[in-house]
């Protein structure tokens, strides 16, 4: 601290915030490159004073001080320009010379963070390492009495059905009399889930994009992506590639005016159409696109003005019950479409989905369940929404697919888990073990972000400024000097190489386990874990 | 492995005939149990005029129970065929009082109601005295449907033929389907022993359904009473094929549409791609993971044979007009019908299901490719 340093409540020291910046003088040619990236300002060019002390041979001279100044970086510890740990400053250093670390103790800035008693929001997503379903175990494996499949070489269909499906004689009925059958999509179970663009920079967006249609029409994957609430660019809504979309309405209805607008010069039907009600990463919390991220294109898309935040109401305004907000919304939607298109409504995992899905039973045009789960992603939240609140997928959708089993409807509404799917790196045999849970698909926002994009978010609370569209690896930045760095042809191919290896390690999964003709929605008895409560919760083996 | 053998013949086949063949077939199977169906009955049950049968194994007490049960609800025996049994069952085989097959006068009340409705109670009926068995494990049946007599026990085939004397006349059938069993998975239950009926339908399995769980609970969510037991994973072939015919109206041609339908390429070039889609759609819980061989009788006493889609299971048809039969093994259709065209032979693979219909003149195969008949 300087001379004339004042010591706030609020004064903290590099040891007080939760990364600390190490930088080695002898190896830094002072390049500036480190402070010039930092997203937040974390760094900043210093100028420390040095003083050396001369003791020269003999007695005739006394030892006397020299002064000298040298350059170098400072970390900042206002807490407006903490470190947030992305460990930008270490990719861009020639001399490997600057690297951030964690604290080794529970940083001080947590009770700093509110100035102006604003709490603190973030992106990302909750702050908690593991969860159960990494400890699931696939434990029924085929030998000699039902052998095992070949993963490389037989054939495998994994594809699930999204929109509602009716019970066969019901099906064969309507067949009969020529009546109408709600539409069904067969699409892979793997689908991004909604990042709006906006959320999203226009790079990022379009290599999600590019990568699908790649798959789908050169490697006949029909993996599907949601929009999320943003709108959808014009020219993608008037081009083939719409059916490989979902098309996200929600309580903002953002971008809803350019998409109704251009129906009648739409050539293909999206895929489906997803109304959120709720994200995981914020229950019962609407969207936010914070004003930073606003610049002309998202404000046209959207049809808003430019550089005003953009809240979502937490609830759709219009609606007072479930049998309004979901029956006439859904009915509305398919309307719109010509009952063509399949509507299904989001949820956030929560204690109240079983009351949610029972009455989607009932309503006959509701086309599947969408619940993400405590620890889906976001771009924009109060840190306490997503820290504290919300329901874990693995027992929601779980207790929801049993519902569906107790009244006979089980796959009928298909139920899509997101939340946490791939959160440690475990993509396949995290999807694998939600489908044996009940899921018919699931959903993913922030592995395909790590996995195609290169963002360094993390669970130890790493970076995570998608709010304030400062993302330093242009993921999820509206400034297009951030935005460039990310090639949207890399992010494609990364997306490709995404669902190939998914597509390989779940075949890995489920050829032992003797299933290839379908999906294994609900195989309960291929799964196993060493919990017992978590056992005796999820309805499944305990195994040790 | 199982080993199965389905015979269908103009004349009345004496039970030796599956069981020889099942001997010969010995190799593919443990000898842990057999199961016997017969259908189209010759011998005195002929002639009973829709009376339904009951089979089953019962204990001294169990009939007693049985006895009062039946006589409350208002039958009356109206043939019955006893099976003296040495007092010591061969090795392997355990000791039971009364191996029951007893034909019944349907109850006065009954007269006048529906065919559909008899079919139901008769159905209930056999539940509820599958329940009443339960506790005490004193009565165990098998069927009570009329032409339709059923045997199963634990022990090799042979031993267990020789020592229930089912050369004997009145055990003659012109449709008969038998499985010697390999005890694999489950505890040894006569209710895990195929073949397994329902409602006029009988199928039998060789193989393992990894399908099981979420088709098991599909069936149980039906509501329907019948869908119960699955003590083995192959119980679910012959629900679904009830549901198939009861509750879809559907043919045995559609049932490999159903249990293992066309995948997209295939499904896209069928001519009725239209309605095989919204098949595979709303059936899909139905869909079955193999390897199995499937082999059954239809209420009309039309016999089948599917395989799944991997193909890991044996089975072959042939014979001649008036005689096929279907086996799990080569040698064991050379056992039952040694003089026939061997030319004609027919194994069915991924796509076939070989069907011979109740006048036994030929066998039709249909591939999954090929166009539907007409839908009703």
């Amino acid at each position: 601290m300087s001379a004339n340093g004042i010591i706030t409540p609020s004064t903290l020291s590099p040891k007080d915030l939760p990364w600390q910046i190490l930088w080695e003088k002898d190896k830094c040619s002072l390049c500036g490159r480190c402070t010039a990236v930092c997203p937040v300002h974390a760094i900043e060019l210093g100028v420390h004073r040095q003083r050396l002390v001369q003791t020269p041979m003999g007695l005739d001279r006394e030892p006397s001080n020299v002064y000298k100044i040298f350059y170098g970086i400072r970390q900042k510890t206002d807490p407006a320009y903490a470190c947030v740990g992305c460990g930008m400053c270490t990719m861009v250093c020639p001399n490997e010379c600057i690297m951030v670390h964690r604290n080794d103790e529970v940083d001080k800035l947590k009770y700093h963070i509110d100035r102006g008693g604003q709490p603190r929001r973030r992106g990302g997503r909750r702050n908690v390492v593991g969860g159960i379903l990494d400890q699931i175990k696939f434990t029924r494996i085929s030998m000699l009495t039902d052998p095992a499949l070949d993963a490389g070489r037989h054939e495998f269909e994994l594809r699930t059905l999204l929109g509602r499906i009716l019970p066969p004689e019901e099906n064969l009925r309507l067949q009969r009399e020529q009546g109408w059958i709600p539409p069904v999509r067969e699409i892979y179970p793997l689908m991004i889930g909604s990042m709006s663009f906006g959320a999203l920079s226009p790079n990022m967006w379009e290599g999600l994009q590019m990568g699908v249609a790649y798959l789908n029409e050169e490697l006949g994957m029909p993996v599907r992506m949601c929009t999320g609430e943003g709108g959808c660019p014009p020219r993608l809504l008037r081009s083939r590639f719409l059916k490989y979309t979902i098309l996200q309405i929600a309580s903002g209805y953002f971008g809803w005016d350019e998409i109704i607008h251009a129906i009648p010069e739409m050539k293909e039907d999206p895929c489906a159409v997803e109304i959120k009600y709720g994200q995981g990463a914020k229950p019962g919390d609407g969207g936010l696109l914070m004003w930073y991220k606003v610049n002309n294109l998202i404000a046209a898309i959207r049809g808003v003005p430019a550089g005003v935040s953009l809240p979502s109401p937490p609830t759709h305004q219009t609606k007072y019950s479930i049998e309004e907000s979901v029956a006439k919304m859904i009915q509305s939607m398919y309307m719109a479409w010509g009952f063509r298109v399949p509507v299904y409504p989001k949820i956030s995992g929560t204690s109240t989905a079983l009351a949610v899905l029972n009455n989607l039973t009932r309503n006959p045009y509701a086309g599947a369940l969408c619940i993400d789960g405590e620890d889906g992603g976001t771009g924009a939240a109060y840190n306490v929404s997503m820290n504290h609140m919300g329901y874990p997928i693995a027992s929601n959708i779980r207790d929801c697919y049993l519902n569906l089993v107790k009244v006979g409807m089980q796959n009928e509404i298909p139920l899509i888990a997101a939340g946490g799917v791939g959160k440690q790196g475990n993509l396949a045999a995290n999807a694998a073990a939600l489908i044996m849970l009940g899921a018919s698909a699931v959903q993913i926002g922030k592995y395909i972000m790590q996995a195609a994009a290169g963002c360094v978010g993390s669970e130890s609370d790493r970076c995570n400024v998608c709010n304030v569209g400062l993302c330093p690896k242009g993921i999820t930045s509206q400034d297009p000097r951030l935005y460039r760095r990310l090639d949207p042809e890399k992010v494609a191919e990364r997306v490709v190489d995404v669902f190939l290896s998914f597509d390989t390690e779940l075949r890995k999964i489920l050829a032992p386990l003797g299933r290839s003709t379908s999906l294994p929605i609900g195989m309960s008895d291929a799964i196993g874990i060493n919990d017992k409560a978590a056992a005796e919760r999820l309805n499944i083996s305990f195994v040790v | 492995m199982c080993r199965l053998f389905a015979v269908t013949s103009d004349e009345p086949q004496s039970a030796m005939m599956a069981i020889q063949a099942l001997d010969v077939m010995r190799e593919g199977h443990d000898g842990s149990g057999v199961g016997l169906f017969f259908s189209d009955l010759g011998g005195p049950f002929e002639d009973l005029d829709g009376a339904p049968i009951l089979s089953g194994i019962f204990s001294n007490e169990g009939l007693k129970k049985l006895d009062r049960f039946m006589m409350d609800v208002g039958f009356m025996t109206k043939y019955k065929t006893s099976i003296k049994i040495p007092k010591r069952p061969p090795p392997g085989v355990p000791k039971r009082d009364i191996y029951l097959v007893r034909a019944y006068e349907l109850p006065e009340d009954w007269e006048g109601l529906s065919d559909a409705e008899i079919k139901h109670r008769l159905l209930m009926i056999r539940l509820q005295l599958r329940r009443m068995g339960e506790e005490a494990e004193d009565m165990i049946v098998y069927s009570f449907w009329p032409d339709v007599i059923m045997i199963k026990e634990i022990g090799d085939p042979m031993t267990v033929a020789e020592y229930l004397q089912l050369d004997r006349k009145e055990l003659q059938a012109r449709v008969m389907l038998a499985q010697g069993r390999q005890n694999t998975n489950y505890a040894i239950n006569l209710y895990a022993c195929h073949p397994f009926f329902i409602q006029g339908i009988a199928t039998m399995t060789n193989g393992e359904n990894t399908a099981f769980v979420p088709i098991r609970e599909f069936l149980t969510s039906r509501g329907f009473p019948g869908y119960m037991g699955y003590q083995s994973d192959s119980e679910v072939f012959t629900h679904i094929l009830h549901f198939l015919h009861y509750r879809l109206g559907l043919g045995i041609e559609m049932y490999k549409h159903v249990i293992t339908p066309l995948q997209d390429q295939d499904l896209e070039n069928h001519p009725n791609a239209a309605f095989l889609k919204e098949l595979k759609h709303t059936c899909r819980r139905m869909i079955i993971d193999g390897p199995n061989c499937v082999m059954g009788c239809l209420p009309d006493k039309t016999l089948f044979i599917v395989q799944d889609r991997k193909k890991l299971r044996p089975g072959v048809v042939g014979g001649k007009p008036g005689l096929y039969v279907i086996s799990s093994e080569m040698c064991g259709l050379d056992a039952a019908i040694p003089d026939r065209d061997k030319s004609q032979d027919f194994q069915p693979m991924h796509l076939d299901t070989a069907i011979i219909r109740p006048d036994r003149r030929e066998v039709e195969t249909c591939r999954q490719t090929e166009l539907l008949p007409l839908q009703h």
